[in-house]
């Protein structure tokens, strides 16, 4: 079995959001870049599902090479190695385009993606590649299991789940609950530097989209603190003041 | 040109984002002077389907058939993409809920539109451009994108945009188109919904427990109150990661984010992690012993108090709210 991972390389959760340029370039300074954790997720099922039947993993990034320190963690985790196309991640069309091209050269069985990157937040990739390659995907599992030549996925909807049955290959997004995330351990962290990192170029795609500007919440007003022993004065609040009840 | 609307529905009814998304894309009609059509699949009545005249669909089209009752992605987005051709629509708006998350991006490929997903204003239109905002870095801040390809793809993000009433009505003609047997490599084999509970992405209201209720076993409270209120609930990580609470109920940066009137959170301290999924909640009410709680930085009310203590009290000053009114 061969799994492909798509990885993105995000602002730690930690970091505070702020902007240059006039509010219209990401401040990079001092922010520690990771692992997307949703893409984890993917990559620790991967590892799962692959390991009893020497199966493989591949990771794939598309970034400059600053991504490469996130990509070697993927292979400390477990991945077999590693593909990087080295460009910016322009959009999510982009980045689906380039990582459909590679899988119509090199195909896979499964191919996992994040829910979404927690820096844009577009659950966009997995499904623009599926539609790329004309095969199902499934944007936010929250359970994944290999059964012969097709998978049975946990789909999360609204106040619920859905149960589906899924022919391979396909694409899908996976949520907390596919697998718990994997620690990496010496050993991985050693061969990580040797396993392969292949870099390939990126291909030319017509843009659809492009980010002008960002913009951060307004801040709220002081907050309003009731006594503890008053608490019909916030019902009367929320009622009369902010009237959400 | 014009505008299509794609109106999801749950077990055969419409729901409040629905009508949401249906108000919002015929704002973004009226602003380009075209018109709006909705597009309906699965089992909805021929009531429910004229009723999204309403909110300003002046069309509708009904896609009804065994096959199609339940959603299928793929299915789903062939018809959506057919639908958006016949109409000659270069604009098709959706919700950010978990099908529409699957739908965007496949839509995207085959109407070769950019896509906006999670926007939460109009347009602006300005200077010949077709600029949105919409959430980035987990609810942290809003980018700014411009879409520059003919057709275009929106998706809603829950709670953004209020419901507009008229008293219209829609004409409402059946719609076909073949779709490929591939469509349906995905099958369905159980749908479990709780159809008592409210769901989180969606609600109006969310009352959300932390760390601070100390066990599984105190959930009794936050849940009564939630019902009292209508409301959904949630949870922070470490409750999720705990096993006190399932994971479909964490809200924040690598959960759910929500956007609700008001959110009430118990005994959460506030980390940047889980403001991140919560801070486009209109209300912001905050319950923690800690006085010092970073949460209270950012909440619009506040009661420093033991949630043991404060949360029972709520509860009993709810009811008499809600028996004199």
């Amino acid at each position: 079995m061969k799994i492909l991972v798509c990885i993105s390389n995000v602002p730690d959760t930690t970091t505070k959001i702020t902007f240059t340029d006039n509010n219209t370039q990401f401040n990079t300074s001092g922010v520690q870049f990771i692992l997307n954790p949703y893409d984890e997720i993917a990559l620790a099922r991967a590892i799962e599902l692959t390991e009893p039947n020497n199966g493989s993993v591949t990771v794939i990034n598309v970034g400059e090479v600053g991504t490469e320190p996130t990509i070697r963690k993927a292979l400390a985790i477990g991945a077999t190695d590693a593909v990087r196309v080295n460009a910016l991640p322009h959009d999510a069309w982009f980045v689906a385009y380039q990582i459909a091209q590679y899988i119509k050269a090199n195909p896979f069985d499964l191919i996992l993606t994040g829910r979404e990157s927690i820096d844009y937040n577009g659950s966009k990739v997995a499904g623009m590649i599926a539609e790329l390659l004309d095969i199902p995907s499934v944007s936010i599992i929250k359970k994944l299991d290999i059964d012969g030549n097709s998978a049975i996925v946990e789909r999360e909807i609204e106040g619920g789940k859905e149960v589906l049955t899924i022919p391979l290959p396909f694409v899908a997004g996976t949520a907390e609950g596919v697998a718990e995330v994997k620690i990496p351990n010496m050993r991985g962290i050693m061969s990580a530097r040797t396993k392969p990192l292949n870099v390939i170029e990126a291909i030319t795609v017509k843009t659809l989209s492009d980010v002008i500007s960002y913009e951060t919440p307004a801040p709220r007003g002081q907050v309003k603190l009731v006594p503890a022993d008053d608490v019909p004065q916030l019902v009367s609040l929320l009622h009369e003041e902010a009237r959400v009840i | 040109m014009s505008v299509l609307v794609y109106t999801e529905n749950a077990d055969g009814k419409f729901k409040k984002s629905t009508f949401e998304i249906v108000s919002y894309a015929r704002a973004i009609a009226t602003q380009l002077g075209t018109k709006l059509t909705a597009i309906s699949i699965g089992d909805v009545s021929a009531t429910e389907l004229a009723a999204l005249g309403k909110y300003g669909a002046e069309k509708v089209l009904n896609v009804s058939n065994d096959k199609l009752k339940n959603f299928i992605n793929q299915a789903y987005a062939s018809i959506i993409a057919d639908a958006a051709k016949k109409e000659n629509a270069d604009i098709v708006v959706l919700s950010n809920s978990f099908s529409g998350r699957g739908l965007a991006p496949r839509l995207g490929v085959k109407l070769e539109a950019g896509v906006a997903d999670g926007a939460v204003a109009l347009p602006n239109l300005s200077d010949g451009k077709f600029r949105i905002k919409k959430t980035a870095f987990s609810g942290k801040a809003f980018a700014i994108v411009e879409l520059t390809s003919a057709n275009k793809v929106i998706s809603l993000t829950p709670n953004a945009y209020k419901v507009v009433e008229t008293n219209a009505t829609a004409t409402v003609e059946d719609f076909a188109t073949e779709n490929k047997a591939t469509d349906f490599a995905a099958v369905i084999k159980d749908i479990v919904r709780a159809t008592d509970k409210v769901s989180l992405p969606d609600a109006d209201i969310v009352v959300s427990g932390g760390r601070g209720l100390k066990g599984p076993e105190n959930w009794g409270m936050v849940e009564e109150l939630a019902d009292l209120l209508g409301a959904a609930l949630a949870c922070s990580k470490p409750v999720s990661d705990a096993g006190w609470r399932s994971h479909s109920e964490h809200v924040g940066q690598t959960g759910i984010a929500i956007s609700p009137n008001l959110y009430i959170a118990i005994g959460i301290s506030g980390a940047i992690q889980h403001l991140a999924g919560v801070s486009s909640s209109k209300v912001i009410v905050v319950i923690n012993k800690d006085a010092e709680a970073p949460f209270f930085k950012v909440a619009d009310y506040g009661i420093v108090g033991d949630a043991f203590d404060v949360v029972p009290k709520l509860i009993t000053a709810i009811k008499q709210f809600k028996a004199s009114a």
